[in-house]
């Protein structure tokens, strides 16, 4: 009776220290995201605007993504569709090809990690550098992203040290932020300089007026953009708001939710190519059409990736990134990893105690929690269903659509210290991990109702 | 005013002193208290693992069980939560309507919003720590849910406040998941174990000699760890505080 998240959470916790930095580390983002939220008078006003103008956008996609493309295209921009993961490789190698690139120096973007755009680059020769610091540190690595906006918050200062004295050769023992900052610094200033061809996300599409919105701490997405003559841009069709007062409801909520800061450091607005330059839009669906015909699971097209959902989660913090199947982790991603390939990815849907933190903080009120609740519903009928909590579920209705045998089995339950098998069989051996197991009463309230102990005398 | 006490069925197992205190505080208030005696569970374990359709003859036993009576009262506020916000869905599968969803209360909603108690004899010369359950807070409003930017308010520590004596705390990460979750208590144990700690290391660090609350499955869960742990800090339910002395 456990998953796969379980069986990982439980090596995650088995490192106590690490895991408590990891719960206190994110907690910590959690409460700067409060004191953000509570500085701002109409915050639950924007969230639900917020929540009006994406669900708006999404159920009249068709329209806003025409417009967005007839308007980015008038802007001088090459506009290419993309209906899966593999159509958005094979468009973005098309245009690396064109251009000669040798090397591809490219901003966050969970929707290329979607699609496994870097191995796919990197088996055909392209040299792939990611140049958000904490991806580049992954990518040196060799690891995925283990939270969606900081993908190297598992990793602390001291193994980045180690690993930049290896890549970048810097001072042995040295793992000063600062220091560590300035020598990755210097390194992607000469990988900016040599890149072919830069490429970005997109937080938001305008489609207004055919603007990519691009949010990053680090100006890289500006730098990745600046220098190299090709610009391409990786968004799903989902990223898309009407016009640029409906963008500033979200500018508003996105680092606010994200990190707690009331803005990210550069909100970089890209309209259409530099002088002598080319820039691609890559649309892509992936997925995305079908879940917008999906009523139980359609709000996840809200979402705007930032992570706030993953920082409350008490699951997410004390069970690490990795501990989920999916490349995204927590309430997002569990949802979002189900509608992907169920079959595949629902040992993440055990990863939630029904808190519904997630379900508050989310800046656009995505109702992650009753989704996975849904998802619960729909294991059996996938033949997924965990057999015990059948079992014990099938038992309970048993007992408790027979209330005399019930009865009588609480009757016995404190003499004889025995149980229905099924509670007993497996699941709280489980409980007894741990806690002790709450003991019965010599009297259950319903026999002492019934003897008449409890009612005032004078009552009846 | 005719209430029927929904006593769940680990409450009525484990805890059957926190009915007898429900009991005692009612009728203290002058409301007219019954218990159906055949009810057993509102059939939140097995819809919160999965298979809610397990669920529907216990909310119609359960729909059967509270028709006479004009309020449905329960100390554990997920419970509660459940019936009022998953029967209606759950029942209309099969064509019917809930008619207990409206009118069932958390027993300190119920004092607070309802019969909106004002004094109370109650003396408890200790040091409390609110324990602000998930379901009693963002489901049923119990209190101001930590997330969210609006007035601050906590209906639980309004009513502690009218007992002489006691000194009301909470805990760090005020409103934090305590790791029961049902089955999830199980499944996910080593998560599960691990918050519970977490919470109830917060609740200690107020210095209170109690943990009280008003959902009773988040205290059996803490307790259970609180007991492997031997832990000094006890247990109990906000009913009986507010009907100590009675």
């Amino acid at each position: 009776m456990s998953t796969k998240h379980a069986e990982a959470a439980e090596r995650f916790i088995e490192n106590k220290e690490q895991e408590s930095w990891h719960n206190e580390t994110l907690w910590l983002v959690r409460v700067k995201r409060d004191n953000m939220a509570m500085a701002v008078p109409e915050w639950e006003e924007l969230r639900e605007l917020a929540n009006k103008i994406k669900m708006h956008t999404i159920t009249h996609l068709h329209k806003y993504i025409q417009q967005f493309a007839e308007n980015a295209e008038a802007n001088g921009v090459i506009v290419h569709w993309a209906k899966d993961a593999k159509e958005h490789n094979e468009i973005v190698y098309d245009i690396l090809k064109k251009h000669n690139t040798k090397k591809l120096v490219k901003s966050k973007s969970m929707l290329t990690e979607e699609c496994h755009m870097n191995p796919y680059l990197i088996e055909k020769g392209i040299d792939v550098v990611e140049s958000d610091l904490g991806e580049r540190i992954i990518q040196f690595m060799g690891v995925p992203p283990s939270h969606i906006v900081m993908p190297a918050i598992h990793i602390k200062r001291e193994a980045v040290g180690k690993l930049f004295e290896e890549v970048l050769h810097t001072e042995k023992g040295n793992s000063d932020p600062t220091y560590l900052t300035r020598a990755a610094r210097a390194h992607l200033r000469n990988e900016f300089l040599t890149a072919d061809v830069g490429m970005t996300g997109a937080n938001f599409g305008v489609a207004e007026t055919g603007d990519v919105v691009v949010c990053t701490n680090e100006g890289n997405a500006d730098m990745g953009t600046s220098i190299p003559k090709v610009h391409i841009v990786s968004m799903g069709i989902e990223k898309l708001v009407p016009n640029h007062k409906s963008l500033s409801v979200y500018t508003r909520l996105l680092a606010r939710s994200a990190t707690g800061q009331p803005v990210t450091s550069y909100t970089s607005h890209f309209r259409k190519p530099r002088e002598g330059c080319e820039m691609h839009i890559v649309l892509v669906d992936n997925g995305r059409s079908e879940i917008l015909s999906n009523p139980e699971h359609i709000q996840t097209l809200k979402c705007i990736r930032c992570a706030a959902c993953m920082n409350t989660c008490p699951v997410y913090r004390r069970s690490g990134g990795y501990s989920y199947t999916y490349f995204i982790p927590g309430p997002i991603g569990i949802n979002l990893g189900m509608l992907k390939f169920p079959e595949r990815y629902y040992d993440n849907v055990s990863a939630c105690s029904l808190c519904y933190s997630c379900n508050n903080v989310c800046p656009v009120k995505i109702d992650l929690a009753d989704q996975i609740y849904r998802w619960r519903q729909n294991l059996d009928s996938l033949g997924k269903a965990d057999k015990m909590k059948k079992l014990m579920s099938g038992g309970m209705k048993f007992l408790f659509t027979h209330p005399s045998i019930y009865y009588n089995t609480l009757k016995m339950a404190p003499a004889a210290n025995i149980m229905p098998r099924f509670m007993i069989y497996n699941g709280l051996n489980e409980w007894g991990k741990g806690r002790e197991l709450p003991r019965f009463s010599g009297e259950s309230f319903t026999q002492m109702w019934k003897k008449g102990k409890v009612q005032r005398k004078n009552n009846k | 005013m005719k209430v029927g006490l929904f006593i769940p069925c680990y409450v009525n197992a484990i805890y059957p002193e926190i009915g007898v205190a429900c009991y005692k505080l009612l009728d203290y208030l002058g409301v007219e208290v019954d218990y159906p005696v055949n009810q057993t569970c509102c059939g939140q374990p097995m819809a919160n693992a999965g298979f809610e359709d397990e669920a529907i003859p216990l909310a119609k036993s359960f729909e059967k069980e509270f028709a006479e009576y004009e309020f449905v009262v329960v100390p554990s506020g997920s419970c509660g939560s459940f019936v009022k916000l998953n029967y209606p869905r759950l029942l209309s599968k099969e064509g019917r309507e809930s008619h207990t969803s409206g009118k069932v209360y958390d027993f300190c909603e119920f004092l607070h919003d309802i019969l909106k108690v004002d004094k109370l004899p109650a003396k408890f010369p200790h040091k409390v720590s609110v324990h602000n359950s998930c379901h009693g807070v963002r489901e049923l409003h119990l209190s101001s849910a930590s997330e969210l930017n609006i007035p601050r308010y906590s209906k639980v520590k309004d009513l502690l406040s009218l007992v002489e004596g006691i000194e009301v705390m909470e805990p760090g990460k005020l409103d934090e998941c305590c790791g029961f979750g049902g089955m999830f208590a199980v499944e996910e144990q080593a998560v599960s174990v691990c918050i519970g700690q977490d919470k109830i290391k917060n609740h200690m660090a107020t210095g209170a000699e109690y943990i009280t609350g008003a959902d009773s499955s988040c205290l059996m869960h803490m307790q259970g760890i609180v007991e492997r742990e031997k832990l000094p800090v006890k247990f109990i339910h906000v009913v009986q505080i507010l009907a100590a002395g009675l």
